[in-house]
């Protein structure tokens, strides 16, 4: 249900969505005497008390404790909190077992969490329009015409959740590691029977990335230019600069595809990146540091993991990659949309390396963890399904924890956030009425990040759509409220 | 919108498929669902009411929690004859309110929220069977990032245990549909 006021002050565009997770996000327009976008911001309230949350716990508990703060990415938590512990608990170098778990662990969590961004909320507006009707732009209407695409997007995601489970011994709270290792290895069984459903997972996936090419080709021009720009970008990479989304190196690329900086260990990040506090914002804005605060800004996410990688190392991935980077006729692809395609092409790649793992004997090793000397730090960084996540903690000789920072993927994404608003609002506003066609494109540019609102508390409250106009004084105009 | 075209697809064989309990023979088989942050505080009251019903062993229940729900859920729905979806609430009645749910599909515009109103529609579609659904929505006070649930929580819950364990009663005394 949707409501619109209007009434007759200054003018300003705000985009309140009050949604039941806690952190909420607004996106204000801001337009100037002519009646033109001057500036538009999407405000996120992230929940910060978290990291003083942590803050008195023991360290070996962090990694479970973690998982509290999403419940989309509880998964991702745990092992970029595991991978910080291990440092701290003096270990640079986990068993090929524990190594692996974590790694099947984490590409079954990408796997699962890119399906259902791409099938859940991405297919909707892409295979049934952008301009199609709220009542049948959604996944129930996908599968009356795609029927094929429901199948995918329960199962792939299924399997995730399966992998996850089997790794972590349960699929809600896994508790797979601890400082220095993992607590158990995979079963025999739980392999034969990931075994059974992987080739077909892979065979999904890539009809579903024929499914969508095909959209691409049918719109060539919306998909290069729709809330997009150019930018830097940010991801690991491993060696040889190779896709890897567990364990490597920050690498950072220009607009141009030339590094900013590469070979960056996550103790290291400060170096590189800093953490900017805005007064109109919750969220932090963190930059490249060399760069400066105005220019400093990138994206994070499967489009940066995609541009940031010289190659991927498993061959239908890689095929995909080549396909995907022709649009950039020899450079990056900058498009917004692009972040769909590109999700497709880590969700193969990560069906292609959990299959690898399948059939690795490592899984069924017995050496499962190893101790160190203590140290008072740790900083791990993973490439979580929307992008760069890191977790930074300090210790106590006691074990507890007395400082905590995290940067989730969400916040490596402030500014390009921002910026794919404005960019809608300028192509799509017309005069001074807040459309139902403005709203659905600001929401397909948000959707192409997939922001996550600090999800940490789920409670039934107020989730209204909330969008107000305003003039370049800072009064409003009118107010809509999407239900 | 269309009637529901039921998909014959071969569903992956692996580890942790659908959870079905057994329900005896004619009886309803019942899905409590119960969903929140145990790690904020009253956020916790659906995964309480969870385990409760959990702990009571009845045969033909199922109930289980998780964080937020998510479209897969849609697999246990349609698999079951009654589902309760079990919420903390910030605002409303107190102890507690129920509402019966229809299928609604929606889109919203990030994926850490998924309505239980648009699994029902999923479960519907994609098998076309929607079960007999509910909502119930247990009201708490505080969510900041302590593991224990209020005192007024607490008592709001047992209350609204209570009732549903009626509720999955009285189901489980009808004849299945």
């Amino acid at each position: 249900m949707s409501e619109v006021q209007v009434s007759l002050g200054p003018r300003k565009i705000v985009i309140d969505p009050v949604t039941r997770v806690e952190g909420h996000g607004k996106v204000t327009i801001r337009l100037n005497d002519a009646g033109e976008v001057e500036q538009a911001r999407f405000h996120i309230v992230e929940f910060r008390g978290f990291e003083r949350f942590i803050q008195g716990r023991m360290y070996w508990e962090v990694p479970v404790i973690v998982q509290r703060l999403c419940g989309i990415c509880p998964v991702s938590h745990h092992l970029c909190a595991a991978k910080a512990m291990d440092i701290v608990a003096g270990v640079d170098q986990v068993t090929p077992t524990a190594d692996k778990m974590r790694r099947l662990m984490h590409y079954g969590q990408v796997l699962q969490s890119n399906a259902l961004n791409f099938f859940h909320l991405a297919s909707p507006d892409l295979l049934l329009g952008f301009e199609a009707p709220v009542s049948k732009r959604n996944i129930v209407g996908v599968i009356e015409t795609f029927p094929e695409v429901g199948k995918w997007a329960i199962f792939i995601r299924k399997f995730g959740q399966q992998v996850i489970a089997a790794t972590g011994g349960r699929r809600i709270h896994p508790r797979l590691c601890i400082p220095g290792g993992v607590n158990q290895n995979l079963s025999v069984e739980h392999r034969d029977a990931l075994r059974n459903d992987i080739g077909q997972i892979i065979q999904w996936c890539g009809e579903a990335l024929e499914l969508h090419k095909g959209y691409v080709d049918a719109h060539r021009e919306l998909h290069a230019t729709f809330a997009s720009f150019p930018s830097s970008y940010m991801s690991l990479v491993g060696a040889d600069d190779r896709m890897e989304l567990y364990d490597g190196a920050l690498r950072a690329i220009d607009a141009g595809g030339e590094p900013i900086f590469e070979g960056v260990h996550p103790a290291d990040y400060r170096d590189h990146v800093i953490e900017e506090v805005r007064s109109w914002s919750y969220m932090k804005f963190p930059h490249i540091r060399s760069l400066g605060r105005e220019d400093g800004w990138y994206r994070v996410g499967p489009l940066a993991q995609i541009n940031c990688c010289a190659f991927i190392d498993t061959p239908l991935a890689e095929a995909a990659r080549k396909e995907f980077m022709a649009l950039g006729h020899g450079g990056l692809v900058h498009a917004t949309l692009g972040y769909h395609w590109a999700r497709i092409i880590t969700m193969i790649h990560c069906a292609e390396v959990i299959q690898g793992l399948l059939f690795d004997d490592d899984l069924q090793g017995t050496d499962l963890v190893v101790a160190g000397r203590r140290r008072p730090e740790g900083v791990a960084i993973i490439e979580a399904p929307r992008g760069t996540l890191l977790h930074h903690y300090t210790v106590d000789d006691d074990g507890q924890v007395t400082g905590a920072n995290l940067i989730v993927s969400t916040t490596n994404n402030n500014e390009a956030m921002n910026r794919s608003v404005t960019k809608v609002a300028m192509d799509y506003l017309s005069g001074r009425e807040i459309t139902e066609g403005l709203l659905n494109h600001i929401e397909v540019a948000i959707r192409a990040y997939d922001p996550c609102l600090s999800c940490a508390t789920h409670a039934l409250g107020d989730m209204p759509l909330i969008v107000t106009l305003e003039d370049a004084q800072g009064g409003i105009v009118a107010t809509r409220v999407k239900e | 919108m269309s009637p529901p075209r039921p998909i014959s697809i071969a569903e992956p064989a692996g580890v942790g498929s659908r959870r079905v309990a057994s329900a005896p023979s004619g009886r309803a088989r019942v899905l409590v669902l119960g969903y929140g942050n145990p790690g904020r505080q009253d956020d916790g009251l659906g995964p309480a009411a969870a385990a409760r019903i959990e702990t009571l062993g009845w045969s033909g229940v199922t109930a289980y929690d998780n964080y937020q729900l998510n479209i897969e859920d849609a697999v246990d729905v349609a698999s079951h004859d009654v589902v309760w979806f079990v919420d903390a609430s910030r605002a409303g009645p107190s102890p507690y309110a129920v509402t019966e749910l229809s299928s609604a599909p929606t889109l919203e515009f990030t994926s850490h929220l998924v309505r239980p109103e648009a699994i029902l529609a999923l479960a519907g579609q994609y098998y076309g069977r929607t079960p007999k659904a509910f909502l119930l929505a247990i009201r708490g006070y505080r969510f900041e990032f302590v593991e224990v649930l209020t005192p007024g929580a607490r008592d709001n819950l047992k209350l609204a245990v209570a009732v549903l364990s009626d509720r999955i009663r009285q189901a489980q005394s009808e004849v299945s549909p």
